[in-house]
């Protein structure tokens, strides 16, 4: 996994509260082999429409969404399904942070372990980031920082291993095997 | 000062913890049971073959076929051709080598205990009281009707379970639901969690573990109780959960994995223990009456979205995502959705296709037609149910009305197989989520219990079950 410290990106809005796992990717492209190329069905309902023509009107196909790499969106983002096809589609498609109030726990734990950072920012900065579109923000991973051009910055919070893995590009499967062990000890409990 | 008294969640979770959690780390928590299914697991499986890793316990994984599956009879896997697109039929071939190679026995097509992940577990009596249970599927929560702590994961935790039976977990807050009151006629458990769910919030079980308590609880057997749970992740919620009861234990009793012999009294036992104490203390505490409730039904998007059959749709309050959401809808604020057109009617899915709630469809069916400009398509939760309903001769009651009754299966719920709800239609569906396009692209979806459903079919409009219940 590549490391991640600290990044320079532009945001893009997507105001929808409630924007479940079925709208970041339909059912139907859950068949997929592989994440490589997943990106390409990523919010497809909205995108296309049902002929498979770019619907202009939405905001990731207009060109001021061109390499935008921070979604900022409504509250309780990714509610619904845990496919975690969704963080795979978010950053297939290039996104690296997605800024909202509040985060469905499946959709959050599964965009940790894909170094897709779900940051949770107060009401009034949400508001105020959906009101000025397409600004560059710093994301501070290792001090939990997100920075504005214009000097401000707020603290996020991220759990503590997550952060430390994604800091160090280290993955949690390794974390778990190390435990063989305390592992063994406990099934022999059983 | 007494010391603080412990919830049902409390106790399962301490004794599952392997390695405690700190500030740094989350606790390593260990899970009794893995279900999987065709869907969530194949990049799972691919990350243990590159990392040369093997299955830690073969033995706690239950594995089936459902989410891509045909409900149209399949004989071999050469039919599946026919009957699936290329996709979902590779995903089921691929289920079935990854089983094979990693020494997992997989519930296929030859298999009378196939079925939807969250319905077998039960009936098979794999689902037990303290059992921690996960799936790479949200509607885990399901199992939390038998006092199990079961809950969703991602496709990178399934591969975690495999090779450790083991999830790094931060322990959740808890959430108490108190239930008072009985149910009136025609009302039921869907109606129960929908309300629970418009009252909460989609979001307003996030990060906790809700355990439904209160007197209406005892009355409640426990196919209503796993719909309570099923849903439990449309307000957000970690799990749901009941504290087991002799109603659980009866359930239980000589199901082909539920403990046999002298283990069963033990078991009994030991389960009496998990609830919890009368001390205990929960997070959040919210209060629903049932006394009053009336059937309910979705109006919008999600199933927060959602009014008592003969309401009116709430005005939006000035919010975007709820016009937007009616403007989908093709709804209007102030306007009831009784007596309005539907085109299909869906009963199935993990939240109501169990045995009682065909019944509860039969009933209604008995004896009627379903519209002619309706499409109904019944779809049992496994092939164990289908063959009970047979027994009872509830699939005759359904084709004679004019309804579809098919091979068990996800099916219409997320519309990966095959069947689906056309774009613009309208459908009542027993299923758990009204999102856009859901149940396939550009359907509508109104959510109901199994009798709304069967009324709403009969007159091809939303209908109130309680003028077909009773005659
Ligand atoms: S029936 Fe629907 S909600 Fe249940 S497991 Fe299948 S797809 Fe998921």
């Amino acid at each position: 996994m590549e490391k991640i410290k600290k990044f320079t990106a532009k945001t893009v809005n997507l105001p929808n509260e409630d924007i479940d796992t079925d709208q970041i990717i339909p059912a139907r492209f859950l068949t997929l082999p592989s994440k490589e190329g997943i990106g390409e069905c990523l919010f497809a309902d909205w995108r296309f429409d049902s002929s498979g023509n770019t619907n202009n009107d939405f905001i990731l196909n207009k060109d001021v969404s061109m390499g935008c790499e921070i979604l900022v969106a409504g509250n309780n983002f990714g509610c619904g399904s845990s496919r975690e096809h969704a963080p795979w589609a978010l950053v297939d498609y290039g996104f690296k942070a997605i800024i909202s109030t509040s985060f469905a726990d499946i959709f959050k734990n599964n965009s940790l372990k894909n170094g897709l950072l779900p940051i949770v920012l107060p009401k009034d900065v949400h508001e105020w980031l959906l009101d000025n579109p397409g600004i560059d923000i710093t994301i501070d991973l290792e001090n939990t920082r997100v920075e504005f051009n214009n000097g401000d910055n707020h603290e996020f919070e991220i759990e503590a291993f997550s952060k430390y893995c994604l800091i160090n590009g280290l993955d949690q499967l390794s974390f778990l095997l190390n435990h063989e062990d305390d592992i063994m000890k406990y099934e022999g409990t059983l | 000062m007494a010391s603080k008294g412990k919830t049902l969640f409390e106790k399962i979770w301490e004794q599952h913890v392997v390695v405690p959690e700190t500030e740094e780390t989350p606790a390593i928590i260990y899970i009794d049971l893995h279900l999987i299914h065709e869907v969530t697991t194949p990049q799972a499986f691919t990350l243990l073959r590159e990392s040369n890793l093997k299955i830690r316990a073969p033995k706690k994984i239950l594995a089936t076929m459902d989410h891509s599956t045909p409900t149209v009879p399949i004989s071999s896997l050469k039919d599946l051709d026919v009957v699936a697109e290329k996709g979902p039929a590779q995903q089921i071939r691929d289920m079935i080598q990854n089983c094979k190679d990693f020494g997992i026995e997989l519930y296929d097509f030859n298999s009378d205990r196939r079925g939807i992940v969250h319905v077998i577990g039960p009936e098979l009596g794999a689902t037990q009281p303290g059992r921690t249970m996960v799936c790479g599927d949200s509607h885990t929560s399901t199992h939390g009707a038998f006092g199990a702590l079961a809950f969703g994961i991602g496709t990178t935790e399934v591969a975690h379970v495999l090779a450790t039976q083991c999830l790094l977990q931060r322990k959740p807050k808890t959430l108490a639901v108190n239930l008072t009151g009985n149910l009136n006629d025609g009302v039921s458990a869907k109606d129960i969690i929908l309300k629970v769910i418009g009252e909460i919030g989609v979001d307003g079980g996030t990060g906790h573990v809700i355990e439904y308590r209160g007197d209406t609880v005892s009355s409640l057997s426990l196919e209503q109780r796993m719909t309570v749970c099923n849903m439990s992740i449309e307000a957000g919620a970690k799990a749901g959960m009941f504290a087991p009861d002799d109603a659980t234990f009866e359930y239980l009793k000589d199901r082909p994995f539920s403990p046999q012999g002298t283990d069963w009294e033990k078991s009994i036992k030991k389960w009496s223990e998990l609830k919890s104490d009368d001390n205990a203390v929960f997070d959040k505490e919210v209060n629903i009456d049932v006394n009053s409730l009336e059937p309910m039904i979705t109006f919008g998007t999600n199933p927060g979205m959602v009014m008592p059959i003969n309401g009116v749709i709430p005005d939006h309050q000035g919010s975007v995502s709820f016009k937007q959401a009616l403007n989908y809808m093709q709804v209007e604020s102030g306007k009831p959705l009784l007596d309005r057109p539907i085109d299909v009617v869906f009963i199935g899915s993990c939240t109501n296709s169990r045995l009682s709630d065909l019944k509860d469809a039969a009933t209604i069916l008995e004896g009627r037609k379903v519209s002619e400009n309706t499409r109904t398509l019944i779809v049992p939760g496994s092939q164990s149910v289908k063959k009970e309903a047979e027994l009872l001769g509830l699939d005759k009651v359904f084709r004679r009305a004019g309804a579809e009754w098919r091979e068990s299966g996800c099916s219409m719920c997320l519309g990966m197989n095959g069947d689906t709800v056309g774009k613009g239609q309208l459908a009542v569906s027993t299923s758990n989520r009204n999102f856009e396009g859901r149940q396939g692209v550009g359907s509508r979806t109104i959510l109901a219990s199994p009798k709304t459903a069967a009324a709403s079919a009969i007159t091809g409009t939303v209908q109130d079950p309680r003028k077909y219940e009773v005659r």
